[in-house]
């Protein structure tokens, strides 16, 4: 078995064509990269006003609770209801992606609330104390404080979003998922497995180097590595 | 809508299974996670390799999982068990770390304190940190349980039986009512798992009252 | 101290609680034969109160086969027979491996289909010829009971507009437009022999490009012109709903289909002379039928079913 998937692996004609590795993982990382970026316009300008305002909690609360609805029936219902409306090769897309947005968010609007939230008073008081004006305050003092803890919101987003993505194949999206689908579909382990060692491969690639732009966007004024995934944990709650 | 009014029973069985699935690794994945934590903390070196560890389990797709735990365990392909394995998988990946850290809040004078009355290895663990890292443990906890009723539902694409039979189903057949009653009966369960584990927090961890009293 | 006591009382109970749930969770016993009681309230007609060995009918996640697997299990319950069902397993290639390894006992089958599956060179296409050579085909402890007179062909769709626009009645005439054409089937027929290559090889047909897709999505894409022709079985009421143009299989390459249930040969005889009887009374205008009530109505299945059987004096 362990075998026959790395012979899979390293098959040239597994890799090519176009339902070969490599059309999957380009699809599965153009998929991905749409959602988070998505995902990061609408919930990083949302989280870092809840965070400075201090106000409107119960959107954090919501897009928190929204965890718990099952992304399989997310899924279906939007391909249902959304599918119909588009005539075009997106009508596969658009519902997957609009889905696995939602998916995302919550961890992003997390980050970015928490982060502003976790600033020191003291340092925003200061902010103000040399003139500084409130959307000078937010750029100039929250945000880079933010930073850590809204990262590490989009790594988590990233990774649930590159992991979940498979599960789209079920209603016709491309990327690795179509592995495992039709490998289940057709009783082909060896392709399930491999889609799988894939998935996890690109996850922790991703992974990888969100840590290193982590590393080098955070100013050096901050530390608080330690403390930055478990206030994000304990935020989500 | 005729549908649900019709067949809307259905979801106490389902619900049960979906329970049962998402719940038993929740108990189990605590009971693992809760040594595996203690050593993160206990061994500083152990701590990134435990912890990396289980986040490089988090990245298996559940499906891949789902399929591929007959063959890692040698049990039927239909056996709920591979559902339990996978999920417990998934718990204990979460959990490492939340108990890593909750072990890690208890301040370093409580635990001085502790061993000064003369508690003293696996009691003072077990009498005084485990107690007061519940509260993280209880956040961890809740995530994981939101996550398992969610993640347990595309067990259906494997035929293991449980909520997520009416979503697939739904979709299969084309109703509307019956997709929305399942994704209402996974929100409501998830709702049930939160609050029992939100009271079986506060009834462990009475002194949190007392003090907001 | 009071407090610090009554708080490890109530950990010590909860840990107790949770190695008893540990050593449930542990073996496989306790968990599938909860999980199998569940099923058997939610699916089967009646809760088995007969004794004797628990007869599990399994299924594929296509409705007719959903509708074939209560039939079954119903009769089977009628009959004295204590039977559950296990339904939406996925496709043929994963449910065989269900009934191989004992999950299952009973799967609502497809003659040809059976015939393809275990052997690739698969020729024969007359109903009965066909019937008789599988017997032959399958492994040691796999049995096939009475075909039906009732049979659901795979069969390749298009809509009316693009039938029209093709000028398209059978599937040969896909040939010399199938190059601009996308075809959309559930994701097994990609790899099947008489799948893609099948087409490609008896007709020369060749599309542009394949979507693998099942249930509601499959329909929906072909609705919706994302996809110009599919994969939809012949009894799908989905077909007549939508006005879709079955193109005639001229060469045979589906085979001859006829419903018949296979077992595990260990099954008991009144298993058999019970399913015997339920093939002899269907017919594909009833399937059809009843295919229409699940799918177009959303009736319950299980209620079908135990319409039919009731009519049938199963």
């Amino acid at each position: 078995m362990i075998q026959s998937i790395i012979e899979w692996l390293l098959s040239p004609e597994s890799w090519t064509g176009s339902s070969g590795i490599a059309t999957r993982l380009w699809e599965h990382l153009l998929y991905s990269a749409i959602v988070v970026v998505l995902a990061c316009v609408i919930a990083i300008p949302l989280g870092l006003y809840i965070g400075h305002a201090g106000r409107a909690n119960w959107a954090v609360t919501l897009a928190n609770s929204a965890r718990a609805v099952p992304t399989l029936g997310l899924l279906f219902a939007m391909t249902l209801v959304v599918g119909p409306m588009i005539s075009s090769e997106l009508a596969f897309v658009i519902p997957s992606i609009a889905v696995l947005v939602l998916l995302a968010i919550p961890p992003v609007l997390s980050g970015a609330y928490a982060g502003v939230a976790s600033v020191d008073p003291a340092a925003r008081d200061a902010a103000r104390g040399v003139g500084m004006r409130p959307l000078q305050v937010l750029t100039r003092v929250e945000v880079p404080c933010a930073l850590p803890l809204l990262l590490s919101g989009i790594r988590a987003a990233t990774l649930q979003v590159i992991a979940t993505a498979t599960i789209a194949a079920y209603v016709g999206l491309g990327g690795l998922g179509r592995f495992l689908i039709d490998g289940l579909a057709s009783g082909d382990y060896v392709r399930t497995a491999g889609g799988a060692l894939l998935v996890a491969a690109l996850a922790l690639t991703v992974d990888g180097v969100l840590a290193l732009v982590e590393r080098y966007a955070v100013s050096p004024g901050l530390t608080g590595k330690d403390v930055g995934d478990t206030a994000v944990v304990a935020s989500t709650t | 809508m005729t549908w649900i009014q019709d067949n809307w029973t259905v979801i106490f069985p389902l619900g049960w299974s979906h329970a049962v699935l998402a719940g038993v690794p929740l108990v189990i994945g605590l009971i693992l996670a809760i040594p595996l934590g203690w050593a993160a903390r206990r061994w500083r070196r152990a701590y990134p390799v435990i912890v990396s560890t289980s986040g490089l389990l988090y990245t298996i797709p559940s499906l891949a999982l789902f399929i591929l735990m007959p063959l890692i365990l040698g049990t039927q392909i239909l056996d709920p068990v591979n559902v339990v394995a996978a999920m417990t998988v998934y718990t204990v990946a979460l959990l490492v770390r939340t108990v890593a850290d909750g072990l890690g809040s208890v301040p370093d004078h409580v635990q001085q304190a502790a061993t000064a009355m003369g508690y003293g290895g696996l009691r003072r663990f077990l009498v005084v940190e485990l107690p007061l890292a519940i509260p993280v443990i209880i956040a961890g906890l809740r995530v994981a349980a939101v996550s398992n009723v969610s993640i347990v539902s595309v067990a259906s694409l494997i035929g293991v039986s449980q909520l997520g039979d009416l979503l697939v189903d739904g979709f299969n057949r084309n109703i509307p009512g019956e997709l929305l009653l399942g994704i209402a009966a996974c929100l409501a369960l998830a709702l049930v798992f939160d609050v029992v584990i939100t009271a079986v927090g506060r009834a462990l961890t009475p002194w949190t009252r007392t003090a907001r009293a | 101290m009071h407090r610090t006591s009554r708080s490890a009382g109530v950990l010590a109970l909860a840990t107790a609680a949770l190695l008893t749930l540990t050593a449930c969770g542990g073996s496989s016993d306790p968990l599938s034969s909860e999980t199998t009681d569940d099923s058997t309230a939610t699916d089967a007609a009646t809760d088995g109160g007969g004794g004797g060995e628990e007869i599990v009918v399994g299924s594929a996640n296509f409705s007719e086969s959903v509708l074939l697997a209560n039939i079954y299990a119903g009769a089977l319950n009628n009959a004295g027979v204590n039977a559950s069902t296990n339904t939406g397993i996925g496709s043929r290639e994963i449910y065989l491996n269900a009934l191989e390894d004992g999950s299952i006992d009973v799967i609502p089958e497809y003659t040809g289909a059976l015939g393809f599956f275990y052997d690739p060179e698969f020729s024969e296409t007359d109903p009965q010829a066909v019937y008789d050579v599988i017997q032959g085909l399958l492994p040691e402890d796999f049995v096939v009971l009475d075909r039906a007179e009732a049979e659901n062909n795979d069969s390749v769709v298009v809509t009316q507009e693009t039938a029209e626009e093709y000028d398209l009645a059978a599937i040969p005439d896909l040939a010399d437009v199938a190059g601009e054409l996308s075809f959309g089937a559930p994701p097994e027929f990609e790899t099947r022999p008489q799948g893609l290559s099948g087409l490609q090889e008896t007709y020369g047909v060749e599309f542009a490009s394949f979507r693998p897709l099942t249930g509601q999505a499959l329909v929906q894409a072909l609705q919706n012109g994302q996809i110009d022709a599919a994969n939809i079985f012949s009894t799908d009421p989905a077909i007549v709903v939508n006005d879709f143009v079955v193109l005639e299989d001229t060469e045979k390459l589906f085979g001859s289909q006829n419903m018949v249930p296979l077992v595990r040969a260990d099954v008991a005889d009144t298993v058999r002379d019970t399913l015997n009887a339920v093939s002899a009374e269907l017919t594909t205008e009833q399937v059809t039928e009843m295919l229409r009530q699940t799918d177009v109505e959303q009736r319950n299945p299980e209620d079908v079913a135990a319409e039919f059987l009731e009519q049938a004096g199963l």
